[in-house]
């Protein structure tokens, strides 16, 4: 057990009899091994094994007040980026230390050709460059050291085993041909201290460039914090005060001026402003928000001042939600990783025992000098062979790809969704809220007496109702300004229609259902039903008194960039299937408009998940987009299921894939993206395979006998460097990410 | 001589698959209590095996000391949950409950391995 460290901030230190008051009450508590203040940063830091609380309790009966210092994402990613320069300078240093000698030494190696030992005055010069060697690889590979020491104690084996057994093994026979070289064949003698310098200096190069080239794949991240807003502009009685954004409490209330980013989730109290919210759903063109909307953190405020209300804090606002998903989706495991993940397990091990077979191999039928080529020989296999690019062949590519889904408002849940989403042949899409816009609306009023008077009696009568249609029917009314009366004996028919009385009125609205059931002749306006199912709009009787009055419809109009984004679908190769509610004349209409060619209509809830299981059954690969609140089981059942809900938190909770846009087109970049990170993870992982195939033979010496030379152990690690920072910068080549258009 | 060699190479070639897998398998390391600090430094977690009672939801303390970008995360695969690691200071990890079995834990490119018995 080691000891551990807590950082508690302080309240009410200010000066250094604080400091030592601090420290004192500290230093009696149980288990403490040390603390320190630092008064600066307002902070405390505790050594030992400790309870938290003891500590606080401990510093406020010293008359102060502490707390566990929570560190933020933020903060987290800001402290690893300075980690990570820090580690990168470090990283270079090393290697241009190792490389500042292994140059020179190879560059001596090739012109005067005089890398052996025979004279006593070459002995004395090899061994005071054997000695800088040694220097070297304590200094600037010690780490590798260690790391394969640790690593072998718990019986595994890392990249750290192969590059400390590399050199290591090239640098202790280097000394023996030093320190007794008469125990070896004159043709042997040969040192290799170059090798140790060279393969040090260059990996750790390779490291540095890595260092640098994963830095970027975890841009996306980084720009969501960055949005992420420090502070708040909360009304404290009735003064406008700046607090940091972590001590805004819900129900507080905040004010946001032009130009400002919104700090906290809310709903808005006064004042009204184009809010740009394209950084969580990737919609370009401002949103107007007035009185009663909803504001999300992290969007931008920009032409109006608002007063809102704070519904939501911390973590739990949509965009830590966000944040919170997409580094989770990032670091989750694709299915595709799995034949990588058990070879790179037994990986390193495997690569020792071929090491050691092919050194035997030269020494009982190779020709001489036979001990030198073992020694070349096995340095190699153990340098080339390359255990990281096969580790990172998945989790960079996964890391760049739900980084760039979430810049296009496209949060994926996990590496299994975004892998099962470059699959689909078909995509099952719900009409309502999906396809259109969600809202029905009156399309169609006729009547051969007063339309108003009509539209007031149905409206009056369709006020008692719950119905989505009966709501759009008072909303038309309500805008045509017209005074709504009272309804009486009000009855909702299922699958029928409503009645009841408005102004003495008896009155009927409904379908040709409700009509024939309640011997209302309507013969006269079966062609206008019909002819206005034709368009896709739903339409209704009315009935005053007994008698036919008219007949009202309802349509919800089609989201305006539905057509071009079922076009990019079907160009992707995927059958699209419409499902509906509603009647089969209005689904078709509909479906024809947007040339969706399958269409299920009529469809109670459970209809919907049993179609998405039928195409299962029948071996497609099935996605389902749906609003994410109605269509959950769908969802569920399909392989990937798509939640068109504009972010809505049910959504962001259960679906695979949500679209923090209201639109179909998020589903095609969805699948864009996922087509591109998989290539992308193929082309990584065939790399770091066939690098690993032909480079370990060919380090074993299989091309000898055509070439006539051994590959050079400092070729080897150059190969071995390069192909972790391949791997990394081909995983960065999807921040070029384009959809193929966007928003038509 | 030639003999010497060989037996010795081929004793090595033992010595690799008796070490990294078959006492490995034999003896697995000693399990240390959920509480305890796990170090991530030198491509080890320490200690690896980390027992969690059965049922319970648990948290795990781990201190990162390797500045290296392989040991920002650490990633529980069979169970959804990662955490990134702060260099030099303890970040906790919240585990939910469990059914009894063993359950690895890895850094992201699975160098870094750890287990966790769940009994």
């Amino acid at each position: 057990m080691v000891e551990s460290k807590k950082v508690f901030s302080l309240h009410g230190a200010s000066c250094a009899s604080c400091v030592n008051k601090i420290e004192t009450a500290l230093n009696q508590v149980p288990g403490v091994i040390q603390a320190r203040v630092n008064l600066a940063e307002k902070t405390t830091s505790v050594w030992g094994h400790v309870d938290e609380d003891a500590c606080v309790l401990a510093i406020e009966q010293a008359g102060y007040g502490a707390e566990l210092a929570t560190v933020s994402d933020r903060e987290l990613r800001e402290q690893q980026r300075e980690a990570d320069q820090k580690h990168y300078r470090d990283l270079l240093w090393r290697a241009g230390l190792a490389l500042a000698l292994g140059l020179p030494l190879m560059a001596w190696g090739l012109i005067t050709g005089e890398m052996s030992v025979h004279a006593p005055a070459q002995q004395i010069a090899w061994g005071l460059v054997g000695f800088a060697t040694l220097a070297v690889l304590i200094y600037c590979g010690g780490h590798f050291f260690t790391g394969a020491w640790k690593a072998f104690r718990h019986h595994n084996a890392s990249m750290d085993t192969l590059i400390a057994l590399g050199t290591g093994t090239a640098w202790l026979f280097s000394m023996l041909v030093v320190v007794a070289p008469q125990l070896l064949p004159e043709m042997a003698r040969h040192v290799y201290f170059e090798a140790s310098a060279m393969i040090i200096g260059l990996i750790n190069l390779g490291q540095a460039l890595e260092v640098r080239a994963r830095g970027r794949t975890s841009a996306a991240v980084e720009k969501l914090l960055q949005l992420q807003e420090v502070s708040a502009r909360v009304l404290r009685n009735d003064e406008e005060v700046d607090v940091p954004v972590d001590e805004v409490q819900l129900g507080d209330r905040l004010r946001v001026r032009p130009g400002e980013k919104i700090p906290v989730d809310g709903t808005v109290l006064e004042g009204s402003s184009l809010v740009d919210e394209s950084m969580l759903t990737g919609e370009p063109v401002p949103v107007k928000k007035a009185q009663g909307d909803f504001l999300s953190a992290g969007t931008l405020n920009k032409n109006g001042s608002l007063l809102f209300t704070a519904e939501k804090v911390g973590s739990e606002t949509r965009l830590a939600q966000i944040i919170e998903m997409v580094k989770n989706a990032q670091n989750s495991r694709v299915p595709i990783a799995r034949l990588a993940d058990r070879i790179s397990a037994v990986f390193v091990p495997v690569v020792m025992v071929i090491a050691v077979l092919a050194a035997l191999v030269w020494f009982n039928w190779g020709p001489e000098p036979k001990v030198a080529h073992m020694l070349v020989v096995a340095t190699s296999v153990l340098i080339i062979a390359c255990p990281c690019a096969l580790g990172l062949a998945t989790p960079m590519s996964v890391m760049v790809g739900v980084g760039k889904g979430a810049e296009h408002g496209v949060l994926v849940r996990n590496g299994k969704a975004l892998q099962q989403a470059s699959k689909l042949t078909t995509l099952v899409v719900d009409k309502t809220g999906t396809l259109t816009e969600g809202a029905p609306k009156v399309t169609d009023l006729e009547t051969e007496g007063d339309k108003d008077e009509l539209l007031r009696l149905v409206a009056s009568l369709e006020q008692a109702s719950e119905h989505p249609l009966a709501e759009a029917i008072v909303d038309a009314a309500q805008e045509r300004g017209i005074r709504l009366s009272t309804v009486q004996h009000f009855e909702a028919i299922i699958a029928h229609g409503v009645r009841g009385e408005v102004d003495g009125h008896k009155l009927l609205l409904g379908n040709r259902k409700l009509m024939l059931r309640e011997n209302v002749d309507v013969d006269h306006w079966q062609a206008a039903v019909e002819a206005l199912a034709g368009k896709g709009r739903t339409a209704m009787y009315a009935a005053i008194d007994g008698r036919a009055a008219g007949l009202i419809a309802v349509a919800d109009p089609l989201r305006s960039d539905a057509r071009s984004a079922i076009q990019r679908l079907k160009n992707l190769g995927l059958e699209i299937q419409m499902l509906t509610g509603d009647n089969g004349a209005t689904a078709d209409a509909v479906a024809t408009q947007l040339g969706i060619d399958c269409v299920h209509a009529e469809l109670l809830p459970e209809d919907k998940e049993n179609i998405v299981a039928d195409l299962q059954a029948k071996g497609g690969h099935v996605g389902m987009a749906g609003d994410g609140i109605n269509d959950a089981p769908a969802l569920a059942r399909a392989e990937v299921g798509f939640a068109i809900g504009a972010g809505t938190d049910v959504a962001i909770e259960t679906a695979d894939v949500t679209l923090m846009r209201s639109s179909l087109h998020g589903v095609a970049d969805a699948i864009e993206l996922s087509r591109a990170t998989l290539r992308n993870i193929k082309q990584n992982l065939f790399g770091a395979f066939i690098y690993n195939i032909l480079g370990i033979p060919i380090a074993a010496g299989l091309l000898y006998p055509i070439t006539g030379s051994l590959l050079s152990p400092v070729i080897a690690g150059a190969a071995m460097a390069l192909s972790s920072v391949t791997v990394v910068s081909n995983a960065n080549r999807l921040r070029l990410f384009k959809p193929s258009e966007v928003n038509a | 001589m030639n003999l010497l060699i060989n037996l010795l190479g081929l004793a090595l070639i033992v010595g690799i698959v008796w070490w990294f897998w078959l006492s490995k398998r034999a003896a697995p390391a000693a399990v240390a209590p959920a509480a305890s600090v796990i170090m991530v430094k030198d491509g080890v977690y320490e200690p690896e095996r980390i027992q969690v009672p059965v049922h319970e939801e648990t948290t795990l303390h781990f201190l990162r000391e390797d500045p290296s970008p392989c040991a920002e995360y650490v990633v529980f695969a069979d169970l959804d949950v990662n955490a990134q690691l702060a260099v030099g200071e303890e970040t906790e990890v919240k585990l939910p409950a469990m059914e009894a079995g063993e359950y690895p834990f890895t850094c992201q490119m699975q160098m870094y391995r750890g287990t966790l018995v769940v009994a």
